[in-house]
């Protein structure tokens, strides 16, 4: 792709992530750090581009060491993020008090 | 549209969905499952795409990167919440400028001024998040001191980083390609030098905007390395990261008054403690006995106060994090609950070390998420509330931010707990908090004071409470 359409894509990903993003409540704040730090660590996919196409052997493994701190990142990410929002808990699932829907 | 773009289209959309589901606690572990889903897709789709799907290095490189992210993730604790997003946001960033160096360095074959441009942006912004990125968590963990660090001259050294790194950056689109080697390498060692100037600068209440700074940096770093790959999806997930960190970064900013700026050059705590013109200063052993319960067992004063309360808000603090008082509080309150009182939590946009984290902390303790409120949803409430019972919180409930100019925290909201009719703190001291500044809180009339470990005296006062509900 060349590269007035990836800025293209840029300006619109940038703006419909501001859109999601904006609905968040504040309660949810830092599962959606953590959840969007696992995101950010989608460089993982241009990690293993220039892993696998590097021909000098040094670069080929500096390649192989952005794949694992992106994966690091992902992995990580993605399971403390689950782990938080399971955590979360409406009144009546945890004591069974009287129903407030809302 | 060929296949590759036709499924990076679809995870492009899974992770937008899956931020979109994130907006809702009921949904949300179904949007976090969705963006890893749509990850693991992209990961796939890209290794088939490259056709590069049979190489061992990468195969054992994602394995590697799999187990220590999954041995970092099951074993962090919530309270440690911000270093572990912290010390992940600089994998991804350091992830990103590995990719930026790369392919500066011609790995993908020959590159135009373009990816001159794209390339060495991706190296400075994923270098400043790698070295910010650590020294951050460094303080968070507590193995670097949490007060800001600033030595003579350190906005100059700043500077001139900065302006060094400009003049690199602009030369590498000029330079001859055999040169560019070297110009990477400059431009990577600076960016990482000046990602650290600019957070040991940063002292331990300004850091959740330092991290949803780094975490918005992290994604542009992705998106940008992006360019340098010609990978679209890399580009629209990177940019929606980097969205989500700028919202962050602006809300922490509102909740504490502060430009970014200012954060950055570490002027927001004071130094030494001096005495603050407007606010009176506090010595314990000058507070009247009668407002200084020496502990939850001697005093039964404020015990009566909250037992006769109808409504009552309780505000956590990080003290209470740091004192581990979660669970006791929890208890606390669900005996107030037993004795038909209207409790309700009141959450401050800075309580914690970054953005929402007293939510999780509660949701650990079991509380329900629809008893947190947030400031501006509860502060009108205080007037006619009861008893106000304060854990651990000192600057989100200081007046002296209303009245103390020229003080750290002038100008900041607060939950307006002084608006009660009656409040009672359980804090470990009367010590000034982050901000250094006096709470004039301590010394009203209307306040009580019940010092010592939140985790001791919130216990105490539950047992105590439970005894009079039970007996009477």
């Amino acid at each position: 792709m060349s590269i007035p359409i990836l800025f293209a894509l840029f300006a619109v990903a940038s703006i419909v992530g501001y859109k999601v993003i904006s609905d968040v409540p504040s309660l949810l704040h830092t599962p959606l750090m953590s959840g969007t730090n696992a995101l950010s660590g989608v460089t993982v996919l241009g990690a293993l581009t220039v892993a696998a196409l590097a021909k000098v052997t040094g670069y080929r493994l500096l390649g192989a060491v952005a794949v694992i701190l992106a994966m690091i990142n992902v992995v990580g990410g993605f399971l403390v993020t689950h782990r938080m929002l399971r955590m979360f808990k409406k009144g009546t699932e945890s004591e069974g008090r009287e129903n407030v829907m809302g | 549209m060929s296949w590759v773009n036709l499924f990076g289209l679809v995870f492009a959309l899974g992770t937008v969905w899956g931020i979109k589901l994130m907006s809702s606690p009921v949904t949300a572990v179904k949007g976090n499952l969705l963006g890893s889903v749509s990850m693991a897709g992209a990961i796939i789709l890209t290794l088939l795409a490259e056709n590069i799907l049979s190489l061992p290095l990468l195969w054992t490189a994602i394995a590697i990167g799999t187990l220590f992210g999954y041995s970092l993730a099951v074993k962090v604790a919530m309270i440690q919440m911000p270093q572990m997003v912290a010390l992940l946001n600089g994998f991804g960033g350091g992830s990103s400028a590995v990719v930026s160096l790369l392919a500066l360095l011609g790995v993908l074959g020959n590159i135009s001024i373009a990816d001159r441009f794209t390339s060495g942006l991706g190296l400075v912004i994923g270098s400043i998040t790698l070295s910010g990125s650590l020294i951050a968590a460094a303080k968070l963990h507590g193995k670097m001191n949490q007060r800001p660090i600033i030595f003579k001259g350190q906005s100059i050294w700043n500077n001139l980083t900065l302006l060094a790194i400009g003049l690199l950056f602009v030369s590498l689109l000029v330079i001859p390609s055999n040169a560019i080697t070297q110009g990477a390498f400059w431009i990577l060692a600076l960016a990482l030098a000046y990602g650290v100037l600019f957070t040991i600068r940063v002292g331990g209440a300004d850091m959740p905007i330092t991290i949803s700074l780094l975490n918005s940096f992290s994604g542009i770093a992705a998106s940008i390395s992006g360019f340098a790959v010609r990978n679209p999806l890399l580009v629209a997930i990177g940019a929606i990261v980097g969205a989500s960190g700028l919202i962050l970064t602006r809300l922490m900013c509102k909740a504490m008054n502060r430009g970014l700026s200012q954060v950055l050059a570490g002027r927001t705590v004071l130094m030494d403690k001096k005495a603050v013109p407007g606010v009176s200063s506090i010595d314990e052993n000058h507070l009247s006995l009668e407002r200084r319960a020496k502990g939850a067992g001697d005093q039964g004063a404020f015990l009566s106060q909250i037992k006769n309360a109808k409504s009552i808000i309780v505000i956590p603090g990080y003290g209470m994090a740091l004192a581990q008082a979660q669970h006791e509080v929890k208890k606390l309150v669900d005996i107030l609950k037993g004795m038909h009182k209207e409790v309700k939590f009141a959450i401050h946009p800075v309580a914690g070390r970054m953005p929402g984290h007293m939510n999780v902390l509660l949701a650990e303790a079991d509380v329900p998420y629809d008893e947190l409120f947030e400031m501006d949803d509860i502060n009108d409430e205080f007037r006619e509330t009861d008893v106000v019972i304060v854990v651990g919180a000192n600057d989100v409930i200081n007046p002296a931010a209303n009245t103390a100019e020229g003080t750290p925290i002038y100008g900041m909201p607060i939950l307006r707990a002084y608006e009660a009719k009656r409040v009672v703190i359980f804090n470990l001291d009367t010590k000034p908090g982050y901000a250094g500044v006096d709470n004039p809180l301590y010394s009203m009339d209307n306040a009580t004071l019940v010092l010592g470990d939140a985790a001791e005296t919130v216990l105490q006062a539950a047992n105590r409470l439970q005894d009079t509900a039970s007996s009477g």
